[in-house]
């Protein structure tokens, strides 16, 4: 391994010279995860709390004959036992998802997925309501399940969602984008089309912790404080009052310390329902928290897009169009969490960070028997499929035009004085730079002299892959114009106080799931008002004591929510200014701002720092006329676009010829978030989701036998990278800020995640070439490579 | 069922159901909730406590197994104020990003250390290759451990010097 010491200087930056803002800064929230003192959902114990359990289909398929809850209610200990037929009377059997469908919280007619959620036990300790689900009685009258999404359109499949008013097939929505005529039309005149099919499996994003929930309702108020692992604390609360007619200012939602979301926490669970619905049954608290394998079999998935990518270009590599045909496997309910305008998430990104003529897409959604979802696992709204796609497809063209997949790429790269610009499927990228961020890679790789040790190690007979991608992002949803979640504009309101001594608040509306929100919008604030970091506290992840927003997700925090920060500073700089001005007894015109403080332009001795003008607007001196007390403000931040972060990636692979066992060697990754705020945590996030993506390159799927039985429901199951699968990450940065941010940031949590699969796809794929291997399908496991090597064809699930 | 056990340096007493796992004894029993829980299948190691100075997953402990023994958990690893340098160097080389599975992956590196003060990086990997990070990519976890290392080598040579001093000093 190289240390941090030996590598490059360009890898790292340290920006420690700085005082106050941007730059490397360890961590405020550390302390107390170190010492064992975080406090996460199952940390959590109420007076007189008890314990639920749910039961959960153990089919896929099934009507519900008749459900005996008799010898479970008579157990000493339990306090209730809960079916969807008592929910049913309260009205609260469905539950809208966050795409507009509905999806039972407890199965009334049929069970849809293995795992799904059927009745529910409240008892006295955890172990006890566990038992309790032993003594309930179904009986199910099986049905065939649709398990294949390619035949969930079949006149004979059965039909799943037979609860939706004349619903005779299984078909989920129809999406398209682009220009299917003009599209055509170069395809029909270009030198070279290429066209491949791939499958991008479902995948899970299996946080160490699961998903949980404490529901606290008082009876004599009519208050309920529900703690919950939630990514988006106010956009739960007001679903939570329009499903269970709670009024929204009787609601508090208070989501802990998180032990990693990546979107599996977005989503409103059953379980949260039914904990909600045993507190108001029980009058006590109710403590649930799902085990693994309900976390793997029924809580949101992700990807699971069957794809068909082409792609025209002349003979010399220019790309002039690209065309998809997705079919995308929803599960039983259509769960996705996308801005309701765009039920396939931000798949229309899929051109890429080329310059071409022409791009259509087409998409098909079903229904099948499996766990609802879609959107989670890091995706940036289904970006990873879209640039997964492409990047591969990309690959196939070099590979049909024999050009080296670096040149083809720099070849096709948008130029950047061609930003803003406005892709055929209508996205405006809002800035980019790419070759220099390429060519950074490549010379932190050693790109030359990798292709050269391959050579040679072909001539050997030895397989070695250098794989590439390069991925432009689009993340930071609003602007709310376009962008809203059942009818909430995505958009993210912030709130600091500065107290009297010059201490400060900044109250969020997003909510950190292990990115480090407590230092970087401490970091962020301080850069605009001068106040260090230490001295301002980060509240998040209490809807009664932070202003409404829409949470984390899609890599919204510092797009949307920074932004938030940063404008919130500067209007409270502003006032701070004007208080400034009758205490230096100048025009506001003739005060300039330094980190800190405000000083009389021309002679800085006279000056106020911003701790003097936080006591002067607490006290009793006069202020300047027409100016209030106080020195605080909030607002809401609404986007002006999506922010396009960009990134070069090279993967170098080994694979062993016996084995057939991929190795990832080396990975260099080299990011573009524009402004960077503090750069240890930007390399911890892209170190992540690197990770990530080895992890769905090569190892996890949640596949399903026919029968529509869960095959990834446990982690011996389903496979997630430790330290052996993964290299020593080289990491290397490019700064292209954003024009519409106010401080240029783009934000950086997904990146690696979408980036690298198709990086380590197209390095396992280069490696086969001496095979004839043109593509492979994830995960590439040894049984898959083996395949390969033998020219057959992966299998797809 | 009565068990009696050590838990950071103090004898426990409890009446327990024979069955209750000790992760559930820990946290729910005793109030040490920074031992976590991940999985069913002994599979993540956010319950990696030390009984009789080994890691264990405490998932995968019955509480009346560990009658008679010395268990130890994230909470003790500070002592009298002074975080531990498996703690220290987590927090200068970013070794945590939620902090779930850290209480796990610091026990067995502190274990680790203990065992060999020097571990190569291949060491340090297979050491924590029983437990799962979704954060962090591990990479910063390793280059934590090696921090550590590092510094309690440092340590331990100053320690040596100042000794020297001081017997010099006697001496003459």
């Amino acid at each position: 391994m190289t240390t941090v010491e030996d590598r490059p200087a360009h890898v790292f930056e340290n920006n420690d010279q700085k005082p106050v803002g941007h730059g490397r800064m360890l961590r405020k929230e550390d302390p107390r995860f170190l010492r064992g003192k975080g406090h996460y959902i199952d940390d959590i114990q109420l007076p007189g709390m008890l314990h639920m359990a749910i039961l959960r289909s153990p089919v896929a398929h099934a009507r519900i004959v008749s459900i005996d809850t008799s010898a479970a209610e008579a157990h000493p200990k339990v306090k209730a036992v809960v079916t969807g037929e008592g929910l049913a009377a309260q009205g609260l059997a469905w539950m809208p998802t966050l795409s507009n469908d509905v999806q039972a919280v407890l199965a009334t007619d049929k069970v849809r997925f293995q795992g799904q959620e059927v009745a529910f036990v409240v008892a006295e300790d955890r172990y006890t309501a566990r038992d309790a689900l032993e003594l309930i009685d179904v009986e199910y009258d099986i049905l065939d399940p649709v398990v294949d999404a390619r035949h969930a359109l079949d006149p004979s499949a059965p039909v799943i969602r037979d609860d939706l008013e004349g619903k005779t097939d299984n078909h989920c929505f129809d999406w398209e984008t682009g220009d299917e005529a003009a599209t055509e039309a170069v395809f029909a005149a270009a030198d070279v089309v290429v066209s491949q099919d791939l499958v991008y499996p479902r995948v899970h994003p299996a946080p160490m912790e699961t998903c949980g929930a404490v529901a606290d309702f008082e009876r004599i108020d009519g208050k309920l404080t529900l703690y919950s692992t939630t990514q988006a604390p106010h956009a739960h609360r007001t679903l939570y009052a329009i499903v269970a007619g709670i009024p929204e200012h009787k609601i508090r939602v208070v989501s802990p310390d998180l032990g990693g979301g990546f979107g599996n926490k977005v989503p409103i669970y059953p379980g949260y329902v039914c904990a909600i619905v045993a507190s108001i049954v029980t009058g006590k608290p109710v403590k649930w928290v799902e085990d693994r394998s309900e976390n793997l079999i029924s809580t949101g998935f992700a990807r699971d897009y069957i794809m068909r990518g082409e792609i025209a270009a002349t003979k010399e590599g220019k790309i002039l169009a690209i065309r998809t045909n997705v079919l995308a496997d929803h599960g039983a309910f259509n769960g996705t969490a996308a801005p309701v305008k765009y039920p396939a998430g931000f798949f229309g990104v899929f051109t890429g960070s080329y310059d071409i003529e022409a791009a259509y897409c087409k998409m098909t959604a079903v229904y099948t028997n499996k766990a609802p979802g879609g959107v989670a696992y890091a995706c940036s709204f289904r970006i990873t499929e879209a640039v997964y796609l492409v990047e591969r497809i990309v690959d196939c063209l070099a590979y049909e035009l024999k050009m080296d997949p670096v040149q083809l790429r720099i070849k096709n790269f948008i130029q950047p004085e061609q930003f803003p610009y406005t892709t055929k499927t209508g996205w405006v990228y809002d800035s980019g730079n790419y070759e220099p961020t390429m060519r950074l890679a490549m010379e932190i790789a050693g790109y030359d002299e990798l292709r050269r040790e391959q050579a040679e190690k072909r001539e050997r007979g030895e397989l070695m892959g250098i794989g590439v991608s390069f991925f432009t992002e689009a993340v930071g949803a609003g602007p709310r114009k376009d962008m809203d979640i059942l009818g909430l504009g995505m958009a993210d309101g912030c709130e600091l106080r500065i107290h009297p001594t010059g201490k400060a608040v900044v109250r969020l509306s997003v909510q950190s799931q292990g990115q480090g929100h407590e230092t970087t919008f401490a970091q962020i604030v301080a850069e605009e008002i001068g106040i260090p970091p230490a001295d301002i506290d980060v509240v998040h992840g209490d809807t009664d004591n932070t202003p409404f927003g829409l949470g984390t997700y899609g890599s919204r925090s510092t797009p949307v929510s920074g932004a938030a920060a940063a404008l919130v500073a500067r209007k409270v700089r502003d006032k701070a200014r004007i208080i400034a001005s009758g205490m230096l007894e100048v025009s506001v015109a003739d005060l300039e701002w330094q980190k800190g403080s405000f000083n009389v332009k021309g002679d800085p001795s006279k000056s106020v720092t911003i701790q003097d003008i936080a006591m002067r607007a607490h006290g009793a001196a006069d202020l300047p006329e027409g100016i209030e007390g106080g020195l605080e403000a909030q607002i809401c931040y609404n986007p002006d676009n999506l922010t396009y972060p960009f990134g070069a990636y090279i993967c170098v692979v080994d694979i062993d010829k016996g084995t057939a066992e991929v190795k990832v060697r080396r990975f260099i990754a080299v990011d573009d978030c524009g402004t960077r705020i503090n750069p240890m945590i930007i390399e911890g996030q892209v170190h992540g989701g690197l990770t990530d993506g080895v992890g769905m390159a090569l190892m996890e799927m949640i596949a399903f036998d026919e029968d529509g039985n869960c095959l990834g429901a446990s982690l011996m199951d389903y496979l997630i990278p430790t330290a052996l699968e993964v290299p020593d990450w080289e990491t290397g940065f490019t700064v292209t800020p954003s024009p519409h941010h106010p401080i240029g940031a783009k934000g950086v949590g997904e990146s690696a995640t979408v980036g690298s699969p198709p990086a380590i796809v197209n390095a396992v794929v280069d490696a086969l070439k001496p095979f004839g291997v043109r593509h492979a399908d994830m995960p590439l496991t040894p049984s898959r490579v083996w395949d390969a090597m033998q020219g057959r064809p992966t299998p797809s699930f | 069922m009565q068990v009696t056990m050590k838990v950071n340096g103090e004898e426990v007493v409890r009446e327990i159901e024979g069955r209750l796992l000790l992760v559930h004894f820990l946290r729910d029993h005793l109030g040490l909730t920074g031992t976590h829980w991940g999985c069913d299948t002994s599979n993540c190691g956010t319950c990696v406590v030390w009984m009789d100075g080994e890691p264990v997953k405490s998932c995968t402990v019955l509480a009346a197994m560990a009658g008679g023994h010395e268990v130890r958990t994230v909470e003790d690893l500070e002592q009298n104020g002074q975080l531990d340098p498996v703690q220290q160097g987590f927090m200068e080389c970013h070794g945590l990003q939620c902090g779930f599975c850290t209480p796990g992956m610091m026990m067995t590196a502190r274990a680790l250390l203990n065992r060999d003060p020097d571990p190569s990086e291949r060491e340090i990997r297979e050491a924590i290759s029983g437990q799962i990070c979704r954060c962090t990519g591990y990479a910063t976890i390793v280059r934590s451990i090696q921090w550590a290392a590092a510094n309690e080598a440092a340590a331990a040579a100053e320690g040596e010097v100042s000794d020297a001093v001081v017997t010099a000093g006697s001496a003459s």
